[in-house]
């Protein structure tokens, strides 16, 4: 049942967004533009290497996915928009090529390391 | 053969002691003055006398001294052992710490390891990409972004690992980051500055910037958001030999962009070195004129004694006690 649903997960998502099955999606707050499409899997914004014309520092060829993130983010909802802000928490690397569906189903997308404390 | 664990005589560079530690002078602005940090540039080989070169120049003007990780995504000796080199030669090391080649357990250890020896300043960064540097075919790890980074490193301090175990005591790290204030998106900067900070930096080491008005910008958006004076800035200054080096760095170090006329000021004045040096100085006046600006980062490309001749010309007072006034001290 859960490969299942990654299957079909994975073809709906991956012409759409590119997903690569992180397992722990945060499209609603990134603009509707996934951070692992980001060379450096950057889940927190663009790192400082992002060139004059937008571009990716490691692939000059693509835009930067955070800078598509950004201004894909300023034309959601207010609420999402204020997401985008938000410190999203390291991968958690055993999900991936799970169902990022059943994740939030389960709860199981948000669980944290118990020592990744609150906001300093 | 051996290195000797212990700087040897011959070795010991810095005459007198800091000036005061790195979170106290960036918390006083009143009693101390901008600050300045500097980049120690990387060493490969030849015993702590190779570290201590760099530092003799750099510490008597340099408040703290960044012991990088691997700059540019080419090998180095470590930060950490850069960073035990740079205090065990009397100067107060900023320990770097960037994502691109460590995983979260080598990042959590390389921060307690230096902290272990007294290195409590630590710098977060993503770190450029290995293709920047001279084995690209290696694996890019980024196994945590920066902003995870300082919040890491702001569990460790308060006495736990990201596992949760304890660390007992908690040691006492401050902790700081970067920030690109001329790279797009320009709006966003800012945003994640604040990112930075709520999740435990309390100074930010600017990128190189070529445009004062995209660093004046940033540094407004700073205070009317209250990024400072919560987070300490601290833009950084290049002192270059000339022209070249504004060519190469526009060419290929992503995220600085030099305007065309900004190097051809450089390029074609009489004496260019000269030139160079102006523009640093017409720089770093302007970032300290800026609201929240601490103080200055400076990246010496010069290795001469250009930075006593900035650090003169902006009227700061020495980063390091006369030798006497120690000796008196200790
Ligand atoms: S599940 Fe992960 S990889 Fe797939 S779109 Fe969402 S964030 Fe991207």
């Amino acid at each position: 049942m859960a490969r299942l649903l990654a299957t079909i997960e994975h073809v709906v998502k991956k012409p759409i967004w590119d997903c690569r099955m992180c397992g722990q999606c945060v499209l609603h707050s990134t603009g509707l533009t996934c951070p692992m499409t980001c060379p450096k899997q950057l889940r927190n914004g663009p790192c400082g290497g992002v060139r004059e014309d937008g571009a990716c520092e490691v692939d000059p060829s693509m835009t930067c996915v955070w800078l598509k993130a950004h201004n894909r983010s300023e034309r959601m909802p207010r609420t999402l928009r204020k997401e985008f802000d938000d410190l999203r928490p390291p991968v958690d690397n055993r999900l991936q090529d799970t169902s990022s569906w059943a994740n939030l189903l389960s709860g199981r997308d948000r669980v944290v390391p118990d020592g990744w404390q609150p906001d300093a | 053969m051996s290195y000797p664990s212990r700087p040897p005589a011959d070795a010991a560079p810095v005459t007198g002691s800091p000036r005061g530690d790195l979170a106290d002078l960036l918390a006083d602005p009143a009693a101390h003055g901008p600050v300045i940090t500097a980049e120690c540039p990387a060493v490969d080989s030849g015993g702590i006398s190779a570290v201590a070169a760099h530092v003799a120049r750099l510490a008597p003007h340099a408040d703290a001294i960044n012991a990088t990780d691997n700059p540019a995504a080419r090998a180095h000796v470590s930060n950490v052992a850069m960073a035990i080199a740079i205090k065990q030669l009397g100067a107060q090391p900023i320990l770097q710490v960037a994502c691109r080649d460590k995983n979260r357990l080598a990042l959590e250890a390389d921060i307690v390891g230096a902290a272990l020896h007294g290195i409590t300043a630590v710098c977060c960064m993503t770190g450029d990409d290995v293709t920047a540097g001279d084995e690209p075919e290696a694996r890019r790890v980024f196994d945590l972004d920066s902003p995870q980074l300082i919040r890491a490193a702001s569990s460790l301090a308060k006495g736990c690992y990201l596992s949760g175990r304890a660390l007992d005591p908690a040691p006492p790290l401050f902790i700081g980051a970067v920030e690109n204030p001329a790279a797009p998106p320009f709006a966003y900067r800012v945003r994640r500055g604040l990112k930075k900070a709520a999740a435990g930096a309390r100074f930010l080491q600017l990128q190189i910037c070529y445009h004062p008005d995209r660093l004046a910008e940033f540094a407004e958006l700073a205070r009317d958001s209250g990024l400072t004076p919560r987070v300490a800035l601290l833009p950084t200054i290049a002192l270059l030999k000339g022209s070249r080096a504004l060519r190469y760095m526009t060419a290929n170090v992503p995220g600085i962009h030099i305007p065309e006329p900004v190097i051809e000021r450089v390029e074609n004045a009489a004496d260019p070195g000269e030139a160079a040096y102006r523009l640093a100085l017409e720089q770093a006046e302007h970032a300290l004129s800026l609201p929240g600006v601490r103080g200055l980062h400076i990246a010496d490309f010069r290795h001469d004694d250009t930075i006593a001749r900035l650090r003169s010309d902006l009227g700061l007072p020495a980063a390091h006690s006369a030798p006497d006034t120690d000796a008196l001290t200790v």
